[in-house]
């Protein structure tokens, strides 16, 4: 069966040329990075070599980039590595897990969190940032791209807010690595996370940017690798791997390369909307990475769509899964205002590097008629098709 | 060979769903496992009374492992469908209300009706499903001369499984499969370990799934205190079938019909719980032979063979699973009402159970019991 991937804000394939340059990290250059032979010299070198094509992408110094085992370890560290207990922290509704969990750990731990809500487009008000800082505030963290709306945030006007006050500013730009340029000092934040997953680097890697000067407690313990900020012998392999990524996406970005994904995703999101009736899109109006559109569908159980796409090969995607792989409602879509059941009935297509316009094509050629199929099958569609 | 049909298998990580799905795949079915996340089972952990983790029980990570494992073993696409908010407001919502009311319901038919042959039914049918299969053991039939589903008993009358099915409809019939109807246990789990399925000798679960240890009454409250509830008051007076008030109770909902025990007065002889008279809160305690009542009524009737009850017929009747159906007339007394006039007295009828009406194999219908009359002395 023909099988196509729109799922890339979820995860993405280790691109073949990450993936040959990870190869010899393996194998024959195997060393500890912290030996002093010539087997520790090979390692250290790779890594500090992907540390530069890191800070290139981000726009920092090489000296600011520690490498973490991804998103998640890098939102833990931005939090608990610099609140403690009394401290208050600004955050928003719409934040990925690794956040908002562990911003309900500093609530257990005696923290005041204030959470800012987003408008019906997705987006944060910064001036709710700025009403909500108090003398008290410790840590702002708000995302640069929502994972599944791909909305942008105005994280620029809220660096210039922190730039004022005496707080700490992280942004989880996991969705938006590769996706839109990153300047962390056109940001003026203090910390940026990223994953290497979600741009073709592999699972189970990722960094962090912690800017100069800014005091950082360490979550783990032991050695003194990544300057004593995260103790651990490397992952090398994956640090070559998020090295490579990160050059290749450095370069997809300077060439422009992204506005051909650009305009798929436009594709897929003009035709659904011109084809299948009661759709719109969630995030309409609001700047967005180039690759996401989160359409809702009206009438229909997105998890019953995306299982009935799945099985004829295309692979989307709805809400977040827990942990039983059971879908629940996207905390993200009801912050922004949709109904409960418009969240149900919402999905996200999340493009990549490998997609082509014959993917489009084949999106599009099953979404419609699968929709219909669905509502034909919906006893609350056809309620709602009689009395109108 | 059968043709081949794409059909999707309702999971439970037991043994019994796990064979079906291995036997319709050897038949050369396009088998797609679902499993319904129903109930999430820490949602009450903490609450006084409540276990912290609940092991080895529906919908728990466990049993939806065992489910996925069993899929990947067969080669069969396999998905995890949440339906928490239909069983909350079609299962557990109506059984924490008839308990309240002083009855004493079975929320597996419930589910049975509003979730399994309802929703799943539904995403089945929208993911390209023909039949949805379970492992119930029960007998489903096309009857070319009425032209209607039949519904029958499974051949192996201990794990006959229509007490709780009587309330499927025939659209829902007609796209069910039971393939187990014809089998032993022993059988299915012969035909799990042919298959190399690891659970084949997984134990049968028995309890209500989100109700841990069977300890409903602490589920009550820890329910109601998560919903920021207050226990609905339902104390009241234990009294006799002659109306003399012998005691009090700390509420009806602690009862069920039958029970001897717990009943917190002490006489000469054995008392038994008679009747639940909910809105009144008394409890009608009584010697065992006030027990027995010879008829009832059921409501919310359910016929499947015929469209309508319209003459009185001769059944057999269930009163609860563990019961063997006992000879009486069937005759209707109202728009989805029928009156059942039992051969002898039976033992503890309890409103909120069914009555499952059978002519010999054939499931004739069933309803809720709303009320009994019980022998005046």
């Amino acid at each position: 069966m023909r099988r196509v991937y729109f799922d890339n804000n979820a995860t993405t394939p280790v691109l073949p040329e990450v993936l040959e340059a990870m190869r010899p990290y393996f194998t024959e250059h195997f060393g500890n990075a912290s030996s002093i032979h010539h087997h520790g010299q090979q390692t250290r070198a790779a890594v500090e070599h992907a540390r530069e094509s890191v800070a290139a992408l981000l726009g920092c110094r090489t000296g600011e980039v520690v490498f973490t085992s991804g998103g998640t370890e890098g939102d833990n560290l931005a939090v608990f590595g610099l609140v403690g207990a009394g401290d208050h922290v600004i955050t928003s509704t719409i934040e990925h897990h690794a956040v908002l969990n562990s911003c309900k750990r500093l609530e257990a731990m005696g923290c005041e969190i204030t959470y800012v809500p987003v408008d019906g487009r997705g987006l944060v008000d910064p001036d709710d940032v700025r009403r909500a800082l108090r003398s008290s505030s410790k840590l702002i963290s708000i995302m640069m791209a929502n994972n599944e709306t791909g909305v942008l945030q105005p994280i620029e006007e809220i660096g210039k807010i922190t730039a004022d006050a005496d707080v700490y500013f992280h942004t989880d730009a996991v969705q938006a690595a590769g996706k839109v340029p990153i300047e962390v000092k056109r940001i003026g934040c203090d910390l940026l996370s990223i994953s290497g997953h979600k741009m073709h680097a592999p699972q189970g890697i990722g960094a962090i940017y912690v800017g100069k000067g800014t005091l950082l407690q360490p979550m783990l313990y032991g050695g003194s690798h990544e300057r004593s900020r995260r103790a651990g012998t490397e992952n090398v392999p994956g640090i070559v791997g998020l090295g490579k990524a990160a050059e290749i996406a450095k370069a997809a970005l300077d060439h422009g390369d992204l506005v051909r994904m650009a305009e798929m995703r436009d594709r897929i999101q003009e035709k659904i909307l011109a084809d299948v009736q009661a759709t719109g899109v969630n995030g309409e109006g609001a700047p967005r990475v180039p690759n996401t559109t989160n359409i809702h569908f009206d009438y229909i159980e997105g998890e019953a769509l995306v299982i009935a796409l799945d099985l004829k090969g295309l692979a989307v995607s709805t809400g977040a899964a827990c942990s039983s792989g059971a879908i629940e409602p996207s905390h993200v879509l009801t912050a922004m205002g949709l109904s409960a059941d418009r969240a149900r009935a919402s999905l996200r297509f999340s493009l990549g590097k490998e997609n082509t316009p014959d993917d489009v094509d084949f999106a599009l050629s099953l979404v419609p008629e699968t929709v219909t199929r669905l509502r034909e099958l919906s006893p609350v569609y056809n309620k709602t098709a009689i009395s109108t | 060979m059968p043709e081949s049909k794409t059909i999707a298998v309702a999971m439970s990580g037991g043994v019994d769903s796990s064979t079906v799905a291995a036997m319709l795949r050897a038949e050369g079915h396009q088998v797609i496992g679902l499993t319904m996340q129903l109930w999430n089972q820490r949602r009450l952990a903490g609450h006084p009374g409540m276990p912290e983790a609940v092991q080895g029980r529906c919908c728990s990570l466990d049993d939806v492992y065992d489910a996925r494992r069993v899929a990947e073993t067969l080669g069969i696409p396999y998905y995890v469908v949440n339906h928490e908010e239909r069983f909350e407001r079609d299962v557990v919502r109506p059984f924490v209300e008839e308990y309240l009311s002083g009855r004493t319901p079975i929320p597996c038919s419930l589910c049975n009706n509003h979730l399994k042959f309802d929703q799943l039914l539904i995403v089945a049918q929208q993911i390209g499903a023909d039949a949805l299969a379970t492992g119930h053991y029960a007998r489903v039939q096309f009857d070319e001369n009425c032209g209607r589903w039949l519904l029958k008993r499974a051949f192996d009358p201990a794990k006959d499984q229509t007490y709780f099915l009587f309330g499927l409809t025939q659209e829902q019939l007609s796209r069910t499969l039971f393939p187990l109807g014809e089998m032993s246990k022993p059988k299915v789990r012969e035909l799990a370990r042919q298959h190399g399925l690891a659970l084949a000798e997984k134990p049968d679960s028995q309890e209500i799934c989100f109700v841990p240890g069977g300890d409903y009454k602490t589920f009550l409250d820890a329910y109601l205190a998560e919903k920021g509830e207050a226990l609905l008051e339902t104390a009241g007076e234990l009294v006799t079938t002659n109306g003399d008030v012998i005691g009090e109770h700390h509420g009806i909902h602690n009862f069920t019909v039958g029970q001897r025990k717990g009943l917190g007065v002490a006489t000469g002889s054995p008392l038994y719980v008679i009747q639940i008279k909910g809105d009144a809160r008394q409890v009608v305690v009584g010697p065992q032979e006030e027990l027995y009542s010879q008829t009832l009524r059921a409501h919310r009737v359910n016929p499947i063979p015929v469209d309508d009850l319209r003459e009185p017929m001769r059944v057999t009747v269930k009163i609860r699973h563990r019961h063997d159906a006992a000879p009486g007339t069937l005759e209707k007394s109202g728009a989805d009402e029928v009156l059942v006039t039992f051969d002898q007295p039976q033992r503890a009828i309890t409103p909120g159970q069914a009555a499952v009406f059978y002519d010999g194999d054939l499931v004739v219908g069933g309803g809720w019991i709303a009320s009994f009359r019980p022998r005046v002395r």
